[in-house]
This record gives C-alpha cells, sequence and structure tokens, in this order.
C-alpha cells in the first residue's frame, strides 16, 4: 500500500501521502481499475484468438496490429449504439441490473493482493468479502432476467439462480479447505502461507518453491474449485444462463449496447477474479515458481498476471472445446458429486491438520 | 381461494423462427412445464415457395435446378431422384460413366450433408468447435462440385439422361487425395465428441424412437437405421451401379440421438470407401465414354456437334425452347438421400412439362414427430432432438 503510494508520489509529483489515507485510497483504486479494465480488453481478445486458433480460424485480426485494439473497437461500439428498453421492460431494473454486475464484479477486486503488500483494502476477512460480494451477483443476472419481462430471459435468469448459487456452496467448502491450511481469512496471508510451508520445505528442497503450493497437496480440490468456478462464472459448459441453443442469450436476451457491454465486462471481470483466486488459493499468489535468481528478479506482480492469464488459457480452452451440461445435469454434478466430496475433504483434511498439527502458524489473526 | 382451484397455466414459448437452434426457420410452440416439454408444436411453411406447383409450368430440364433448392445440403441428391424419375418414364438408359460420376457426387453430396448435421447437432448441445472443423471439409467438397458443375451449391449437373458433362481427370484425381485425407479429419471430429462424456450425457437416451414407431411416423434414412433397421434404398433397391460398390450399412441399437450421430459419422466413412470405389471404376478402361444418354432428342448435342451437324442443331434449338415431350404416365423414384428416402412422384399427361410432381421429402416425417419425440424431455432436449433429426427446410417447406 505504501509502496504504491510513494510511488504515485514520485510519477505525479504530489504527496499524496500526505494527503491522509483517503484520498490515496482513491488514486490507488482508479490505479487498479484502469489496469484491471485495460487487462480486461485484452484478455477478451485473447479468449476470443484462442477460441478462434481451436476453430482453425484467424480471430479478430483488422483493428490494430494482429487485432489487438479490438476490444477497444467494440467499446466504442458499443457506447454509442442506442439503449433498446423493451416496452415491457421495468425500466429502472432493466437498466440496474447490468450496473449491479459490472459493479459488484470491480467492488470484489478491492481485497485481491497482486504483489506482496499491493492490496487496496488489506482485510483479515477478505475470503468472505469475495464470498459475499460474489453471491450478490447473482443479483444482476436475477433481476436481468427478470425485468425484461421476456420469457428466454426469465428461464435464463431462474437457471442461473440455482446454478450460481449451487455452486457457491462448493467453492466455499472448498476455500474452506485451504483456510484450514492456512488459518487465516485473509488473502495475502494465505499466498504467504504458501511460500513458508508446504511440500517443498517437507523434502528439504525449498527452492523448488512450485511444490509449496496448495495445488499439490490439494489437487482434487484445485479441480473441484477450478470446475466450480467455470460453473460460477457463467462459462462453458455451464453456461446455462445464456445457452444459446436453447435460450438465445438467456437473462441478456433483450439487451444492447451499453447495458450489454456491462454485463460482459461485469461477467470478464468476474472470470479474471476467479482466475486471481485459483492463483492465490493453489498456485502461490505472486510468489515465483522457483525461488532463485533469474526467477527471482522478476516482480511478484508480473508472476500473478502470468499465472491468472494460465489459468484463464484453460479457462478459453474449456469454452472451445466442451459442449454444454443439461441443466438438470448440472445440479446433479454440482449437489451430488462436487459437494460431497470437497465435504468430505473438509472433515479428513480437519482431522489431519488436527492429528499431525501441519498447518501454518504465522497469520496476522 | 384455495390451492386447489389455482389454476396451473403452461409456460408457453415460441421457440423460432428466429432462433439460433431453429436450423433455418422452423417455429416451434413449446408448452413447457418448468423445463419440461409438455407439448410440441412446429409451425412450418416459413420457406414455402410452391416448388411443386412452379415445376408443372416448366419443362423437365427447368425443373432441374428446382431440386437443388430443396435440401439445400446436398443438392445433387435431389436431382438424381428427379433424373431417375424422369428417365423411367422415357425409358432412357445412363451410360457407365455418367452412372459412376452420379454415384460419386451423391456421396459427396452424403459426406456434405452429414459432415454438416453431426457437426450442427454439437453445436445444438453446445459444442462451437466441430462445426468449424467441419466446414473446412465441407469446402473442399463444395469445391468438387464447383469444379464439376461450375456451381457450389445450386449444381443442376446431375440432368435425365446423365450429367451435364464429363469430369477432368484432374478433379478425379483431386477427390481420389481428398479420400485419403477425409478419414483423418474425421477422426479429429471423432475423438473431440463420440467419447466426450458431455456430448454423450447430452445424446444417450435422448429422444428414442422404437423400431415400431419409426416405420409408423414414416421415418426413412438415419432415422430407422437408427432404431435397428438395416432399411438403406441403397441396398434394398440398388439403383445407378450401387449393386456394384462394396459398402455397409450402419444401424443402431437404441434409435436415441447418440446413435443417429454414431451411425452418421460411420456413414460418412463407408461413402469415402465407395467414393474411391466409383474413383477406381471411372479410371478403369470400362469407365470411360459418354457421360449421358446418346439419345439426340433428350440429351442436347455436344458443341462440336452442332457447329458440324444441322440435325444437331436442331435438337438443340428444340430442346432449349420447346424441351423434350415424356410419354404420359405416371412413375415414383426415390434415391437414399442423406436424411433418408426422397422421393419424387411424376405424371406425365405427353407433353413437355410435369402434369403433376409430387415430392417425398424425408424431413417433413420426420419433423412431423417433434411432439412424440420431445414429450416429457427438457428444453435443452428440443434442440439436441431437432438436431438429430437432420432438418432443413428447404426440402420440408419445399
Amino acid at each position: 500500500m505504501d509502496f504504491i503510494l510513494s510511488a504515485l508520489d514520485y510519477l505525479l509529483g504530489i504527496p499524496i501521502l500526505g494527503w491522509g489515507t483517503h484520498v490515496g485510497f482513491i488514486y490507488v483504486a482508479l490505479l487498479l481499475l484502469v489496469c484491471l479494465l485495460v487487462f480486461t480488453a485484452f484478455i477478451l481478445l485473447a479468449d476470443r484468438k484462442i477460441w478462434a486458433a481451436v476453430q482453425i480460424r484467424r480471430g479478430p485480426n483488422v483493428v490494430g496490429p494482429f487485432g489487438l485494439l479490438q476490444s477497444f473497437a467494440d467499446l466504442l461500439k458499443f457506447a454509442f449504439k442506442e439503449v433498446v428498453i423493451p416496452a415491457g421492460a421495468d425500466k429502472i431494473l432493466f437498466i440496474a441490473a447490468p450496473l449491479i454486475t459490472a459493479t459488484l464484479a470491480l467492488s470484489a477486486w478491492a481485497v485481491v493482493p497482486v504483489n506482496e503488500g499491493w492490496v487496496i483494502a488489506d482485510l483479515n476477512v477478505g475470503i468472505l468479502y469475495i464470498l459475499a460480494i460474489s453471491s450478490l451477483g447473482v443479483y444482476g443476472v436475477i433481476i436481468g432476467g427478470w425485468a425484461s419481462n421476456s420469457k428466454y430471459p426469465f428461464l435464463g435468469s431462474l437457471r442461473s439462480a440455482a446454478q450460481m448459487v449451487s455452486y457457491e456452496v462448493s467453492i466455499g467448502l472448498v476455500i474452506i479447505t485451504v483456510l484450514l491450511c492456512v488459518g487465516s481469512l485473509n488473502l495475502s496471508d494465505i499466498v504467504r502461507a504458501q511460500y513458508e510451508m508446504g511440500l517443498a520445505h517437507m523434502i528439504g528442497l525449498p527452492q523448488l518453491s512450485f511444490l509449496n503450493w496448495f495445488w499439490l497437496p490439494l489437487f482434487p480440490m484445485f479441480v473441484v474449485f477450478y470446475v466450480s468456478a467455470l460453473a460460477e462464472t457463467n462459462r462453458p459448459p455451464f453456461d446455462l444462463a445464456e445457452g444459446e441453443s436453447e435460450l438465445v442469450a438467456g437473462f441478456m436476451t433483450e439487451y444492447s449496447s451499453t447495458p450489454y457491454m456491462l454485463f460482459m465486462l461485469g461477467e470478464y471481470i468476474s472470470i479474471l477474479l476467479m482466475c486471481a483466486m485459483t492463483t492465490i488459493l493453489f498456485l502461490g499468489g505472486w510468489a515465483s515458481p522457483i525461488d532463485l535468481p533469474p526467477f527471482t528478479w522478476i516482480p511478484g506482480v508480473i508472476w500473478f498476471v502470468l499465472k491468472l492469464s494460465l489459468v484463464f488459457f484453460m479457462f478459453a480452452m474449456a469454452k472451445a472445446i466442451v459442449p454444454r451440461y443439461r441443466y438438470d445435469q448440472l445440479m446433479r454434478i454440482g449437489w451430488k458429486v462436487f459437494l460431497p466430496l470437497s465435504l468430505v475433504t473438509v472433515i479428513v483434511l480437519a482431522f489431519i491438520l488436527q492429528l499431525t498439527g501441519w498447518g501454518w502458524h504465522g497469520g496476522v489473526a | 381461494m384455495s390451492m386447489s382451484e389455482a389454476e396451473v397455466r403452461t409456460f408457453t414459448i415460441n421457440f423460432g423462427p428466429v432462433h439460433p437452434s431453429a436450423h433455418g426457420v422452423l417455429r416451434l410452440i413449446l408448452e413447457l412445464d418448468g423445463e419440461i416439454v409438455e407439448r410440441v408444436d412446429p409451425h412450418i411453411g416459413l420457406l414455402h415457395r410452391g416448388t411443386e406447383k412452379l415445376i408443372e409450368t416448366k419443362t423437365y430440364l427447368q425443373a432441374v435446378p428446382y431440386f437443388d433448392r430443396l435440401d439445400y445440403v446436398a443438392p445433387m441428391n435431389q436431382e438424381h431422384a428427379f433424373a431417375l424419375a424422369v428417365e423411367k418414364l422415357l425409358e432412357l438408359e445412363v451410360p457407365r460413366r455418367g452412372q459412376l460420376i452420379r454415384v460419386l457426387y451423391s456421396e459427396i453430396g452424403r459426406l456434405l450433408a452429414h459432415l454438416m448435421n453431426v457437426t450442427t447437432q454439437a453445436m445444438d448441445v453446445g459444442a462451437l468447435t466441430p462445426p468449424l472443423w467441419g466446414f473446412e471439409q465441407r469446402e473442399k467438397l463444395m469445391v468438387f462440385y464447383e469444379r464439376a458443375s461450375g456451381s457450389r451449391m445450386h449444381a443442376a449437373y446431375i440432368r435425365p439422361g446423365g450429367v451435364h458433362q464429363d469430369l477432368p481427370q484432374d478433379l478425379i484425381d483431386d477427390i481420389a487425395t481428398f479420400c485419403e485425407t477425409f478419414p483423418k479429419a474425421l477422426a479429429d471430429i471423432d475423438s473431440l465428441l463420440t467419447n466426450n462424456r458431455i456430448f454423450k450425457q447430452r445424446n444417450v437416451d435422448i429422444g428414442v424412437v422404437g423400431l415400431d414407431d419409426a416405420w409408423n411416423w414414416g421415418f426413412s434414412g438415419v432415422m430407422v437405421r437408427g432404431s435397428g433397421a438395416a432399411w438403406d434404398l441403397r441396398k434394398s433397391q440398388p439403383y445407378e451401379c450401387y449393386a456394384e460398390m462394396d459398402f455397409d450399412i450402419p444401424i443402431g441399437k437404441n434409435g436415441d440421438c447418440y446413435d443417429r450421430y454414431l451411425i452418421r459419422m460411420e456413414e460418412m466413412r463407408q461413402s469415402t470407401k465407395i467414393m474411391k470405389q466409383c474413383i477406381e471404376k471411372l479410371n478403369a478402361p470400362e469407365g470411360r465414354g459418354p457421360v449421358s444418354s446418346l439419345d439426340g432428342k433428350v440429351v442436347p448435342p455436344s458443341r462440336g456437334d452442332m457447329k458440324r451437324s444441322m440435325e444437331a442443331l436442331i435438337h438443340h434449338f428444340k430442346l432449349y425452347t420447346e424441351g423434350y415431350k415424356v410419354p404420359a404416365g405416371e412413375v415414383y423414384a426415390a434415391v437414399e438421400a442423406p436424411k433418408g428416402e426422397f422421393g419424387v412422384y411424376l405424371v406425365s399427361d405427353g407433353t413437355n412439362k410435369p402434369y403433376r410432381c409430387k415430392i417425398r421429402a424425408p424431413g417433413f416425417a420426420h419433423l412431423s414427430a417433434m411432439d412424440f419425440l420431445c414429450r416429457g424431455h427438457m428444453l435443452a432436449d428440443v434442440s439436441a432432438i431437432l438436431g438429430s433429426l437432420d432438418i432443413v427446410f428447404g426440402e420440408v417447406d419445399r
């Protein structure tokens, strides 16, 4: 926090540190917001490019070199189009829904640490905050689908309500397994714990820090988290809320121009959030994979972005390859496979930790 | 008001005509109880062009292009049925090379249609990559269409008496090369879908048709083979030179969407086999010769003949103005089109135009069973079932 503030101090020539923390917060938040939005623009392009590559297409390649500016062109297009509100729609809610989605998706990023100390709000209950915010995210979808006063969006919002709630349960339990190992709800602590304990330390090779990270000891949970994250963010094969071949565009059917863009923006920001969560919980956050000079020279934030991009690549590949589940099959997996699996893991892990005394004991709390 | 008096109303939605998986211009009225489909009411006719009536006002040759526009995914197979019907009335024999080319292009048509259907069936259950992979192969096949007829889709190539023009040798060689590379491309699509858990979960035991039901609903083609009947017109009443071709008819066990998918995949492999045999026979000495009947009263003369022979010039003039007269009578001719039995019932009154031309499109019978197939399934299954029926609106609406 202080580091960023002093960097801003230096760059802008304004004594931000001296202005008191509130003004500083605004600057840092703005900085994160801008970085995040620009990053999202390129992630969107990457998604389309990866998808295109799998399908033996070129993907966007006209706007700018290699189509790099495509997302900005899309932004302009959406922004300049007329907002069409269906006659039967509830105007206020219809407009509010995408705003809710985008705002909530962005606000969750407040507690995400991208490097040691680089976090806007270093909450000691960061995980709870993220769970709370992402649970609220379903409101945008439900309100959007309902306010459209149209049949396909209505079905889409009904589906998404059930879907997001079911997968939040298993996501919550998966997170608990990590929390049991760490003993803190603070996201930075979770990363620090992966520095200081783990398999690499156990086998006496602490330089191989990628073995320390939780993806290895908690591998089944890593997979469950990845799949649940797909479901939580409405990505294929769980994109039932907007399932094209059944519901046209689901809850977004009646949306166009800027409100539509806000939905898409919210969706991609929450995808990035899920990628960031995977990185923090299982892939050691900003830690370099090997604790030796050429790797440690690279700043933590770069490692964070690289890991996040890797997880996103997996998201994009899933979209390109798999067909879509049916609604009842999706619920069956959520409640009958993931929930028991993660529940049993929580109990077994708790026993193991209690009996062996493993776990991290260096938290702030 | 007590609960028992509350009226439970079904949720009615319009599935199409502008819906991403309506396969063109289908409009289904779905009555839903939650996500369960209680009733399906297909509304057709949005692509009705009056083909059958239009044909009554055209000469026999002018009627050919209308058949391209029925099932526009495999155009030549329809032309083939019409040509067979006219030839039956005229009692016209097609030379061997003409027959081989017809069979070759019928199988290309089958590949075109099955590639389209298999991959869009995958798209209907949410897999968006297979169609793009399939289109790459379809593109090559359409180029073969173009190199034979000058047109990628509406070929007007198979005409009463034979085919319009001979194939250049390098085209035959290129098709032979394609037959070598195509199984690999098919295996790629196969690896993406056949053993995919989600694809199986979405198709196995969905849209089950028993064999009796299949016959009663007037199904044909893959729809009956999926239910276990080895019924294929190419085997049961061979036309052209199918009798001398070596190929197998794949049949299903369960009659569900997955069986139909598997059958189409296998039929593509069998079609490639038939194409290879055709090419071998075309390249053999017996395969040389004219590609269409030499009867100057039906088949127009070559350009060279017209320059030298007065009679050929007169034939040309007569054929392209009045057309040829077909003896009075009625006839039914059918081919095993990719979608099933495509039949043409032709009534001639002895003039140069058909008195009546009834077209039997397989898709029409299949679509009529939508309610029977979808009842009790979920909303998402409607598009999976529709995908496995292989509906093309050109032939359903005619």
